[in-house]
């Protein structure tokens, strides 16, 4: 009996130093969950931050040390062999998107943990169960009753975040997408204020999610039918053999899977969700969802797409091509109208995906690390920028309205002066990450042929377009003159300022000196097929 | 030749010089503009020392060279090196700004003085990124210069400026960004096209590169559409005279002055070294729009009541005379074009400072709100005449012998252009004199009895203006000597001989 199923069963060979940043970020979340249970509700915060930044600290750590002491130094490549029988597979891409995303949840947890003088985080509501404005609501926050519990969600986010672009399977790489979303949706809906938004943006998100989760679903049971596989390898292998019997379920399937992946980073026409959740979400959570979703599901992407179905691009290229330039034309033109600084960052960060899936479609090495090195810059800036929109305040709420952001620039020129700089980043004012970054990716994809040609000319109008957007709010900060001086940036705590000031140094740096990143970038930028 | 790092030390100092002024504690604000002051005059110093390491006998194309690998990723290189076209247009920058400067002491009256560290730490970043665009040989750098340029006037005219001043920086900046991010296509495409590797956007590296006769035109066109809006050329010309009316004096007189001279630098420095083929391909219509923008600039100016948009057009339409003077590709016009950059600097310099002067007297930009001012202000009317007489070319300035030198080599390929560009000079003759009588003859007005004349300080304004006025209308030769060895190298190296005996240069500068 045994030993029948031994020979039927081989266990998996497991690289646990390779899977160490992820395992250390689930049990940190594990962790976060038994102090919600045990620990009294008056040392819960410290015991909850100390858990979460803790924990990502030792996992950016154990990445570095992973990183260094499997160096697989033929061809320049740094990275592991696969791990877990192909399921995870950590190579270069996985480590420097898993550790762009551990930065990016650093900044965004010390935003997260703001509290501003307040009993527990700021953003967050004291009773997300409550109806809001409702008497129990009032009661919990007389108690001074808190979401303590937003730190473990958070950090599942995380490592399902660091799973997403590592998944050398379409179904680890579903489980990681929901790991990552579920508690997002969640998190969402706990806004201090505007309550109503925000479980408006949680329910829509969620809807939307699930029913994108479906596609995505769909489409790994078409590819499987395609290649008998739902290994990317092995999908790859059927595609250059031929011999599938199925041969119509590939494009199907490749276009359904690619709908799951591209309504995560809020491609044109799966964009509807971003606005909306960006706006109702509590303001850390919205910085830290533009930047982490997005590196994560480009991660995932640029696997699926490289290392899974690179060789039948000819069939699903040209339908990518049409939404990477609908993506930019649109989240462009849309954000000029905007009139709520969250929403116009939103339809920003829509025609940013754009510029990045111009990269990503080069299908060159070129364009990997272009992809990386953008997911990178962008994220730095975006969690600094949605940290400075939470500390503009009016009466205790954030003032998100373009009109109260009026003659900002006077009363508090350094906020002012640094949301500036960013906002030119985003604009791609070179000396700024934004230039580096979007020359990083334009370049692969104009050496790559006519359609890369075509929507590089497209993307660089539709940053003209941004930079109309941008300047209008620098004009309002600064050229505009205020009487009304009721909003005012509160004082931040030493969590919020670090966030700030490191997304900024990072904005400035990538754009002076980014050699050594691009470097990285350059050398992580080979898959394991 | 030699190793210190001349090019980087001239643009570092202002640089150095504005983050002091911003760092500055608040008992100290009121040194701000001194602090300015001296940074830019330090600068000039450098710039004259360096302008002296220059030799113009020597055979290679640049120097003062300094190369080092920035991004090598992408090919990039922090490469700095003059010829001399790009060294007498970083002496005429460096020259202008601690004029401005000076020009812009007073400009924020004492209950804005809190924000005069900021207007002055922008005019000193402004000076870093005119010495870089003109000094880099990158052509990746070249555009990081171009581009960051922007970002200080944008603040400048939305900061400090007039009335619709929200309405002409950012006019001003979609122009710019707009023309920029065409060319930022081409430039990738250059380096897709050319040799590659870690330093492929050298200009060495890309000069005379074969090129397919499509592509080629493309790339020009990329780049010659950014120097166009820059220039500004007709029909791309729209922002300036709004860019230009609602700025400070200063800050008009270095963004005509100096940023639109990257504009025709580019030109020759990119669009014909690079693609001779399409530039010659398509010099009928960039002549043909040199000479409607000479033509509609002149006449647009003389229908101006604005005195600061007056000055704009006249600007306009000697953007006009060096496009032309560049395209004709003769050595002579070559030459001309060149040293019309530098005297176009200091000549507008002298008509929007002095405009300046009058406007912060009489409270208006109108020209019908003066009349008489001869009789109240008699020495700063005078200088009026004298900055409006280079502006009209008279000989014996040094505007008339750039504008000579251009029409003679225009005629030298293009005789009927060359007669009708001529005949703006009776036009520029109009729109000074007009503006000079309706300004300053007339009746004395009694509003404005008690007004002073000119002061200390702006004498040292004028001062300067007035004296390279002189000396480079009447001993233009060392100029001329630094520009004519690298008119002739580009010349040579695109392989364009001028049409008749060459005249040369030195003709022009013996007149």
């Amino acid at each position: 009996m045994t030993t029948a199923l031994s020979a039927a069963f081989t266990p998996a060979t497991l690289d646990y130093v390779a899977l160490l940043p992820v395992l250390i970020i689930f049990s940190a979340a594990m962790l976060g969950v038994l102090v919600e249970a045990f620990v009294p509700r008056t040392s819960r915060y410290l015991a909850q931050v100390t858990i979460t930044l803790v924990g990502i600290v030792a996992a950016m750590a154990a990445l570095a040390f992973g990183a260094v002491t499997h160096r697989v130094s033929t061809a320049g490549i740094a990275g592991f062999n696969g791990t877990v029988k192909g399921s995870v597979v950590i190579d270069g891409p996985a480590l420097f998107i898993q550790a762009t995303i551990l930065l990016f949840a650093l900044l965004a947890a010390l935003s997260l943990a703001e509290r501003f003088g307040g009993v527990g985080a700021d953003a967050f509501t004291p009773m997300g169960a409550a109806t809001p404005g409702s008497p129990q609501e009032a009661q919990a926050r007389k108690v001074g009753a808190m979401t303590a519990e937003v730190f473990p969600l958070f950090l599942f986010s995380v490592a399902g975040m660091m799973l997403f672009p590592a998944a050398g399977d379409l179904l680890t790489m579903f489980v990681a997408l929901e790991v990552l979303s579920l508690p997002l949706y969640l998190l969402c809906g706990l806004a201090r204020r505007r309550r109503l938004l925000s479980q408006e943006a949680s329910l829509k998100y969620f809807l939307l999610g699930a029913f994108s989760s479906a596609f995505f679903l769909f489409g790994t049971a078409l590819l499987y039918g395609f290649a008998g596989s739902v290994y990317l390898p092995d999908i790859s292998a059927a595609i250059t053999a031929q011999g599938s019997a199925f041969q119509g379920l590939l494009v199907p399937g490749v276009l359904l899977v690619l709908v799951g992946l591209l309504f995560k980073v809020g491609a044109v026409p799966f964009h509807m969700w971003t606005p909306d959740v960006y706006q109702g979400a509590p303001t850390p959570i919205t910085g830290f969802m533009a930047a982490g979703t997005k590196a994560a599901a480009f991660g995932a992407i640029l696997r699926f797409v490289y290392v899974g179905v690179d060789r039948a691009q000819w069939d699903w290229r040209p339908a990518v091509v049409v939404v990477a330039a609908l993506t930019m034309i649109i989240g462009a033109v849309l954000s000029v109208t905007q009139t709520d600084m969250k929403r116009l960052l939103a339809y920003s960060s829509i025609a940013h995906a754009g510029f990045i899936l111009v990269g990503v479609l080069s299908m060159e090495r070129d364009g990997v690390s272009g992809v990386m090195f953008y997911i990178a810059a962008y994220g730095l800036t975006t969690i600094a920028a949605f940290a400075i929109v939470g500390l503009v305040r009016e009466g205790g709420s954030e003032a998100t309205h373009l009109s109260q952001w009026t003659g900002l620039g006077k009363r508090h020129p350094w906020t002012a002066g640094v949301f500036a700089f960013l906002l030119l980043a985003f604009a791609g004012i070179p000396l700024t990450s934004g230039f580096t970054a979007k020359f990083a990716v334009f370049k692969p994809a104009l050496e790559s042929g006519t359609a890369g040609t075509i929507l590089v000319v497209l993307g660089l109008l539709c940053s003209a377009i941004t930079v109309f957007v941008y300047v209008r709010i620098i004009v309002l900060m600064y050229f505009t003159d205020s009487t009304d001086d009721s909003v005012a940036v509160i004082e931040p705590s030493v969590f919020t300022t670090v966030t700030v000031a490191t997304g900024t140094l990072f904005t400035l740096v990538l754009g002076i000196a980014p050699a050594s990143v691009l470097q990285l970038a350059e050398r992580a930028s080979q898959f394991i097929r | 030749m030699n190793q210190f790092p001349w090019l980087t030390v001239i643009g570092l100092i202002p640089l150095v010089g504005a983050v002091v002024l911003w760092l500055l504690p608040a008992s100290l604000a009121d040194r701000a503009k001194h602090i300015a002051l001296g940074a830019s005059l330090v600068t000039l110093v450098f710039a004259v020392a360096a302008a002296l390491q220059f030799s113009t006998s020597s055979t290679s194309k640049f120097q003062l060279v300094e190369e080092h690998s920035w991004i090598p990723q992408f090919g990039v290189s922090y490469a700095l090196g003059v010829d001399g076209i790009a060294l007498s247009l970083i002496l005429m920058s460096v020259i202008l700004v601690p004029v401005c400067l000076l020009a812009a002491w007073n400009d924020l009256p004492a209950e804005e003085a809190h924000r005069e560290r900021h207007y002055f730490a922008l005019m000193l970043v402004l000076e870093t990124f005119m010495v870089g665009v003109f000094a880099a040989t990158d052509v990746f750098l070249f555009y990081v210069f171009f581009e960051a340029m922007l970002v200080p006037v944008y603040f400048l005219i939305g900061q400090f400026g007039g009335p619709r001043r929200q309405y002409a920086a950012v006019k001003f900046l979609l122009f710019s960004l707009a023309g920029g991010l065409i060319m930022l296509a081409a430039v990738i495409g250059l380096y897709v096209q050319g040799p590659g590797g870690a330093d492929g956007f050298l200009l060495s590296k890309l000069a005379g590169i074969q090129l397919a006769p499509g592509t080629e035109k493309w790339l020009f066109l990329g780049f010659f559409i950014a120097f166009a809006v820059k220039a500004p050329m007709v029909p791309v010309h729209t922002w300036l005279p709004d860019a230009a009316a609602e700025s400070r004096p200063a800050t008009a007189t270095l963004l005509v002055g100096v940023l639109d001279k990257v504009g025709t630098y580019g030109m020759i420095r990119f669009c014909l070294e690079l693609f001779p083929g399409a530039s010659q391909w398509a010099t009928p219509v960039v002549i043909t729009l040199a000479l409607v923008s000479i033509l509609y600039g002149a006449l647009l100016a003389i229908g101006q009541t604005d005195l600061m948009r007056l000055i704009a057009f006249t600007s306009i339409s000697h953007f006009g005379f060096i496009v032309l003077g560049i395209f004709a590709m003769t050595s002579t016009s070559w030459a001309g074009s060149s040293f019309y950059m530098i005297n176009h600097g200091f000549s507008t310099a002298g008509l929007f400072l002095v405009a300046g002067m009058f406007i912060s007297r009489r409270g208006s930009k109108r020209i019908p709100d003066f009349g008489g001012w001869q009789r109240v202000t008699p020495a700063l009317a005078g200088v009026w005449l004298l900055v409006g007489l280079s502006g009209l070319a008279l000989p014996g300035l040094g505007s008339f012998i750039s504008e000579f030198l251009v029409l003679a080599g225009t005629f030298q390929r293009y005789q009927v252009v060359g007669v009708i560009a001529t005949t703006s000079i009776i036009l520029a003759a109009l729109y000074i004199l007009l503006m000079y009588q309706r300004t300053m003859t007339g009746p004395k007005p009694e509003s404005a009895a008690g007004t002073p004349d000119i002061s200390y300080r702006e004498k040292w304004v004028v001062g300067p203006l007035i004296a390279l006025f002189l000396i480079l209308g009447f001993y233009p030769k060392p100029v001329l000597d630094m520009v004519t060895p690298a008119v002739t190298t580009i010349l040579t190296s695109i392989h364009v001989t001028d049409p008749a005996p060459a005249v040369g240069a030195a003709e022009g500068s013996t007149k």
